[in-house]
């Protein structure tokens, strides 16, 4: 029977979990009719199509109608049109927010502008996400960002508070929003093998370790500039100087010499791959040591995660290193400058090597 | 100047951006009382504006503070062009004016635009403070409660009720004023809200002085409703049983000074001594000797009230019943031809006035209905009683009235607010056929009705109106019962009759059974038995009521909604052609839905329905009936026979064959009900269900056995039984009841009935549906609630479509929303819906519109079985006792059944206070408090009670009444979407008001009114809608601790809530 109007309103709203993530995931009203008339509810309450349709559409409705409020999460709590169960208004809103990695895979370290958004049809097609649920997703990364782009104090804090999400939800997006801010490159065909949740763990790393905020600086030393000190989306600009530092360790020749010696006699008789470690020491700290010192150009930035493939990564892939074997060149890797007496930069060596070395073994797939 | 009104503005979030340059919002507020109207400071450029005003404060008459709202208008300042105004709210202060109510309003309240809906909030506190003057009740009426409860409101006690108050007030629409040409569609909707609430307010406090007059202190049962009479104006009426309510945990000593009314007086062999028409002029007596305040007319001539028994009702002897009003019965109502019954054809008229009076006559009560002075209608709004209140019930009465609508003749209005109150037929005496006149003979012939029925009361009685341009029906319906007047306040109810019958210690589970009337000289044909029960008095073979279904009576398996569905065609017409037709039609209409209904009850094996709804709404080519009623199983009553097919043609085999399978399936279907509603009538006194469907088989047929070729035909024969007359019919048309036993099958109707019965669908297992307050035979509820509000609106594609084809249509329309709604709520299974009501209307000339509000309530799947053992009688007793609503005194004469209903009753409470698992439960209240929201949860149902809760504090009545407008339908995603947000923000702002009174829960919701106006072609559409309810605060029953006080009151709470 074909409604002119057809509606149902609870006093407490009605909402159906899967018909919310069918919904999200952008199914027209008719698919969704398939897709839960083939999940066998029908059975479960001697329903009709007419019936699904109809529940279907007043569903559908109340997400429109609730939309407007997911934008700014924090209105869910306090509005007054719909008296929805606390705990409910979190699923509504964790799941509004939620992403597939897919999508997000495609447009990490891009700019959220107009010209992506162009684009989104295309990674619809690739993605297998449908453009409306694409469309969702672009918007909720657009939206937290502008919020905190802005916004003073730690990074994942802010996204949480705003955006009421869980803490894993936040950490995602504080990695989206830092990806999208320093516009790293992640669609180059070599870093393809690399998942969201890859980048999301190095983005974690780069966040808690490189920018101002993870050091606790609290004072900004630049009034006009404070602004952007204060926050933890941009990397710490005077770290990225003093990394330039760290070039004597490849410069100096001594120090090159020193320092592979210390790393060999570390991993004699530890690993099968010694030789090619051996053979390769200066190629593959000369790589590590130029991506620190090039860290000031913006452009370098971008490649960081490309450099790290391409200057360490591969070539210890190609010797067929085993994660293993990365771990402990690495850790003696960064230990052994400790014992460089020449060798003046420690805290920032840390400070760098730290994160390089966790990036690593969360980029290094056996 | 006895009340001083304080206003304050605190801040407002979520505005709208209204500058689109800025994004932000320069906002300021105006508050407005009367006349008076005050300013914030303007808040520059902000969403979430503080403004901390000073207290705004208006000296005002209490009078107004009845009458007018506070509007609360949110602007945005603009320095080069005018203000825009951003939105409204209207705040009733009403529930500050009465002392037991709340005593501050502070919350945030939705601002409301009637074009864009809800825009932001803002935070307002208010104050009221009366400067006490007991003796000024002269115009204002405060202190006075109301409520739309329909039974005695739990923690009050009722001291005495004193019976039926009514009032309207009429004023122009201002949609149809002739500035509505030249002012935007903003200013009419607020003009039309502004003055609706006015109207309210004026209408609550007239009916709060009628009820100080009499001696009240309350309003039970309120019923206010709207008739849009479009050009011919604007109704607001009300309804309500005036009472003096005590306050349960005051303690106070019930008034007992008003029920020393002997009951020594000698108890005869009361069900079998009958009323006879002979006795009544006693009332009359009665009346006037009667020491109740208010009559302005106790000196009338006495000699008006005791015309011979059956003397037609002449106009003569009309007028003398009543100075001022003409309540001419006959002529006027004839045709309900509004200002114009001179214009009426003479035969018609004459032949209209036969009818009417042979009616009359024959139903032998006219003379008596007309002895009783016109205010003095024995009505009560309640649909459920204390116990030992309801003695006996007569049946349904019903009346209808088919008028045209004229202007509104109301000089009255505006500066002299009181005209009512000085001289209430003042204004009915300019102008004889006013709305108060036309009422009046509707309840006139309740009235007779329930006299030939033998009662001197009618309970749960309603009135409504279905307009359609210049013709509109009246519709009042009630039971016809006989009361306990010792509860009454004197003269209310002809106690002459009645004096010996509550005398009768028949059981409280039967007794409301008992006929009231004379067997030997019965209202209509029925069956009568012995009561299966006590097997002392006698009883019908079926019982139609509209009230609840009382709590003490003992009933079998559980009850189930019955709905009968009826639309039927009718040629365009204008003015009196069209109300002749519709006229012509009422009464095949009101058959055919009572067949139905009947099929449907035996269909199910049942006896008896209760709260039966009959609904007649009309359009521009169609009538639309609906009836709906909660059937159960009275152990009291007979076992209902069966349905038996009978054929047409004997000989053709086929034919035959055709029928006995069709017989099979009525039979599975009935056997399958049985099981269904768990419907095992204990067999000792049951008879032979063989024999009496056998006798009822050849009673039968001798009455339509013959054959009928032609529907019309038939209804032609139930015509001349009928004794409606042809404007007003009556509803208890048992005597077409006979041939609801045998169906004709070669009759297209009769095969249209039995295909409607069969093909109703089966309620899927976990679920109930009751149109009552609760479920026969469901005792144990858990805490989880979902008020619901559901509109669909069918398109008719079809230009040429047959009754058939429409009945077809409009019965999937209510079985598809059913089996919508146990599709939704299917996650709180086991759950039954309860007070389902359903609205019909023809919005438009192809348009069929049906609104559902109900409740869906989970309950113990475990415990449904039966009812609640009863075990520690004692002390169930005792406690009750202590807390019963009614003085114990009262019960006194019924103790030994009363013992046994309270014990039943406490046991029952008690299990239900026992800890519910939250865990499966959908409710509100277990995640309370969750994740620091502000918003208090309000809870809301139609329901007198919240399950698991218990009302510690009635805060006022919420009515309100909101217009929507859009001239974007397709950006607000077309009707649907239209509508759905509405009704969110309607539920959005009756919740606000509820938490800013301090409340936590509405009960009684209702939602009077939804009227839906679209005009897609222009992207326009409208929506008004009118609700109502309690606000009240709740508490969890587990929250306290089980002090006897708690008992106590739960047990009343569940005698009310289980009726």
């Amino acid at each position: 029977m074909a409604m002119e109007l057809d509606v149902f309103v609870g006093n407490t709203t009605i909402m159906d979990e899967e018909v919310y993530q069918l919904w999200l995931d952008g199914y027209t009203v008719s698919d969704a009719v398939k897709v839960r008339m083939e999940g066998g509810v029908m059975e479960e309450c001697e329903a009709s199509a007419d019936v699904l349709l109809s529940d279907t559409m007043d569903q559908y409705r109340t997400f429109q109608m609730c939309e407007r409020l997911l934008y700014s999460p924090a209105k869910l709590a306090n509005q007054l049109l719909f008296q929805i169960p606390p705990h409910r208004q979190a699923i509504l809103i964790e799941r509004y927010y939620a992403f597939d990695d897919a999508f997000v895979r495609e447009v990490l370290g891009k700019k959220l502008s107009k010209g992506t958004k162009k684009d989104l049809d295309d990674i619809s097609a690739k993605t297998n996400v449908t453009l409306k649920s694409c469309r969702r997703q672009f918007d909720n990364f657009k939206r937290v960002f502008k919020v905190v782009e802005e916004l003073k104090g730690p990074l994942v804090e802010n996204i949480r508070q705003h955006f009421l999400l869980s803490d894993k939800l936040a950490r995602d997006y504080a990695a989206i929003v830092f990806f999208a801010n320093n516009r790293f490159e992640t669609g180059k065909r070599k870093l393809q093998y690399l998942t969201f949740q890859d980048f999301a763990f190095c983005a974690g790393q780069l966040i808690n370790n490189w920018t101002v905020g993870a050091v606790g600086e609290q004072i900004p030393t630049d009034h006009q500039r404070s602004f952007r000190f204060y926050m933890d989306v941009d990397l710490d600009k005077e770290f990225l100087q003093e990394l330039k530092e760290l070039k004597i360790l490849i410069t100096d020749k001594d120090l090159l010499d020193q320092h592979k010696s210390l790393v060999c006699t570390a991993l004699r008789g530890k690993t099968k791959a010694f030789n090619e470690m051996e053979a390769n020491f200066k190629n593959l700290s000369r790589g590590l040591v130029n991506i620190a010192a090039k860290l000031t150009n913006t452009k370098d930035v971008r490649d960081f995660f490309i450099d790290l493939v391409e200057k360490f990564i591969e070539p210890c892939r190609s010797d067929r290193w085993t994660a293993a074997d990365m771990k402990l060149y690495l850790t003696h890797y960064t230990n052994s400058a400790h014992i460089l007496d020449t060798f003046k930069h420690q805290v920032v060596w840390d400070r760098y090597m730290g994160v390089i070395k966790s990036c690593i073994f969360k980029m290094f797939h056996d | 100047m006895p009340g001083k009104l304080k206003a304050k503005i605190v801040a407002g979030r979520h505005l709208p951006v209204m500058d689109r340059a800025s994004d932000l919002t320069d906002a300021f507020v105006e508050v407005k009382f009367g006349n008076t109207t005050f300013k914030t400071d303007v808040c520059p450029k902000s969403l979430n504006p503080q403004w901390n005003s000073e207290w705004f404060k208006f000296e005002v008459d209490d009078e107004d503070l009845q009458d007018e709202p506070l509007q609360v208008t949110v602007l945005d300042h603009d320095t080069y062009s005018a203000n825009d105004a951003i939105g409204k709210v209207y705040i009733d202060i009403d529930p500050l004016l009465c002392n037991e109510a709340a005593s501050v309003i502070s919350g945030w309240f939705p601002i409301y635009d009637t074009i864009h809906g809800i825009r932001g909030e803002i935070n307002v506190l208010v104050k009221v403070e009366l400067f006490n003057d007991l003796n000024r009740f002269r115009q204002s009426s405060c202190g006075v409660k109301f409520f739309c409860t329909t039974s005695i409101p739990r923690c009050y006690r009722a001291a005495m009720v004193h019976g039926f108050v009514e009032e309207l007030v009429v004023n122009e629409d201002p949609e149809y004023q002739w500035i509505d040409r030249i002012r935007t569609p903003r200013a009419s909707n607020e003009a039309r809200q502004r003055l609706i609430s006015l109207m309210s307010g004026e209408l609550q406090r007239k009916i709060g002085l009628k009820v100080l007059e009499m001696g009240g202190n309350a309003v039970v049962g309120y019923l206010q409703c709207f008739d849009l009479e479009g050009e011919s104006g604007l109704v607001v009426r009300a309804i309500g049983t005036a009472c003096t309510l005590d306050k349960l945990s005051s303690g106070s000593a019930p008034n007992t000074a008003t029920h020393t009314h002997p009951n020594t007086a000698p108890a005869s062999n009361a069900c079998n001594s009958p009323s006879k028409d002979g006795k009544e002029p006693v009332f009359g007596e009665d009346l006037l000797s009667s020491s109740g305040p208010p009559t302005p007319f106790r000196a009338l001539p006495t000699s008006s009230s005791s015309p011979p028994p059956l003397s037609p009702s002449k106009p003569c002897s009309r007028q003398s019943s009543s100075s001022d009003t003409d309540l001419s019965l006959t002529p006027k109502t004839g045709m309900g031809s509004g200002g114009s019954a001179g214009k009426e054809a003479g035969p018609l008229k004459t032949l209209l006035r036969q009818q009417t009076q042979t009616a009359l006559e024959q139903r032998g009560a006219s003379s008596s209905g007309l002895l009783l002075n016109a205010r003095e209608f024995p009505f009560f709004t309640l649909t459920s009683f204390p116990p030992g209140f309801l003695v006996h019930v007569g049946g349904v009465v019903s009346a209808r009235s088919v008028k045209l609508l004229d202007r509104i003749h109301n000089p009255a209005l505006g500066n002299t607010r009181s005209y009512k109150l000085l001289d209430w037929n003042s204004v009915t005496a300019d102008e004889p056929e006013t709305r108060d006149a036309w009422w009046e003979e509707i309840r006139q012939e309740i009235k007779s009705h329930a006299k030939a029925l033998g009662c001197h009361a009618v309970v749960g009685y309603s009135e409504s109106t279905s307009i359609c341009e210049e013709v509109c029906i009246l519709s009042a319906s009630g039971t016809a019962a006989i009361l306990n007047p010792r509860y009454m306040r004197e003269g209310c109810l002809d106690i002459g009759i009645v004096d010996h019958r509550f005398e009768d210690p028949s059981p409280p589970s039967c007794g409301f059974c008992h006929i009231p009337y004379d067997e030997l000289n019965m209202p209509f044909p029925t069956q009568l038995t012995y009561c299966y029960h006590c097997r002392r008095q006698k009883v019908p073979d079926v019982l139609f009521t509209t009230i609840d279904l009382p709590p003490e009576a003992a009933v079998t398996g559980k009850g189930c909604l019955i709905q009968a569905r009826l639309c039927r065609l009718k040629k365009k017409a204008q003015g009196e052609v069209n109300a002749t037709a519709i006229s012509n039609l009422l009464p095949f209409m009101e058959y055919e839905l009572h067949t139905q209904l009947m099929n449907k009850l035996k269909l199910r094996s049942m006896n008896a329905l209760f709260g039966l709804r009959i609904q007649i709404s009309i359009g521009e080519n169609m009538l639309l009936g609906l009836a709906s009623a909660t059937g159960v199983y009275l152990t009291a009553l007979p076992a209902p026979g069966g349905i038996q097919i009978a054929g047409k043609t004997p000989g053709d085999l086929s034919n035959e064959h055709h029928i006995l399978t069709i017989q099979k399936r009525i039979n599975d279907t009935i056997a399958k009900n049985k099981e269904i509603y768990q419907i095992n009538p204990p067999k000792l006194f049951a008879l032979d269900p063989e024999v009496f469907c056998g006798t009822n088989m050849e009673l039968t047929e001798e009455v339509v056995g013959s054959p009928i070729p032609e529907p019309r035909q038939r209804s032609r024969l139930f015509r001349s039984h009928s004794e409606s007359s042809d404007e007003v019919s009556e509803l208890d048309l048992s005597h077409g009841k006979k041939d609801a036993f045998v169906l004709e099958i070669d009759d297209t109707d009769a095969v249209e009935d039995i295909h409607s019965l069969l093909t109703d669908a089966t309620i899927p297992t976990g679920f109930n549906s009751c149109n009552t307050e609760i479920m026969p035979g469901i005792y144990n509820w858990t805490s989880a609630v979902q008020m619901f509000t559901s509109v669909r609106v069918f398109r008719l594609s079809n230009a040429n479509l047959t009754n058939q084809g429409l009945n077809k249509i409009f019965t999937d329309l209510c079985e598809n929303l059913l089996k919508s709604f146990y599709f939704k709520l299917r996650s709180m299974i086991p759950c039954c819906l309860c007070h389902l009501n359903f609205t019909v209307a023809v919005p438009e000339e192809e348009l069929i519109q049906v609104a559902v509000t109900a409740v869906a309530m989970t309950y113990d799947k475990d415990q449904t079985q039966e009812k609640p053992a009863e075990k520690p009688i004692t002390k169930g007793c005792i406690e009750t006792e202590e807390q019963l609503q009614f003085p114990m005194e009262l019960c006194a004469d019924s103790s030994s059944t009363n013992t046994q209903l309270s014990s039943k009753i406490s046991v029952s409470s008690l299990e239900r206070s026992s800890p519910v698992p939250d865990g499966r439960s959908r409710s509100l209240r277990s995640t309370r408090g969750f994740g620091g929201s502000s918003v208090t949860v309000v809870k809301m149902t139609p329901l007198s009670f919240l399950p698991g809760t218990r009302i510690i504090k009635y805060l006022g009545i919420i009515n309100m009444f909101f217009i929507r407008e859009t001239t974007s339908l397709r950006e607000e995603g077309g009707v649907s979407g239209f509508l759905h947000s509405f009704i969110a923000e309607v539920f959005a702002m009756v919740r606000a008001h509820v938490a800013a009174l301090g409340g936590n829960a509405v009960v009684s919701y209702s939602m009077k009114e939804c009227v839906f106006m679209e005009n897609p072609n222009k992207n326009q559409a409208q929506c008004l809608i009118n609700v109502s309810g309690d606000a009240v605060i709740c508490v969890r029953e587990t929250d306290q601790e089980p002090v006897p006080s708690n008992i106590g009151q739960t047990c009343t709470s569940e005698t009310d809530g289980a009726t």
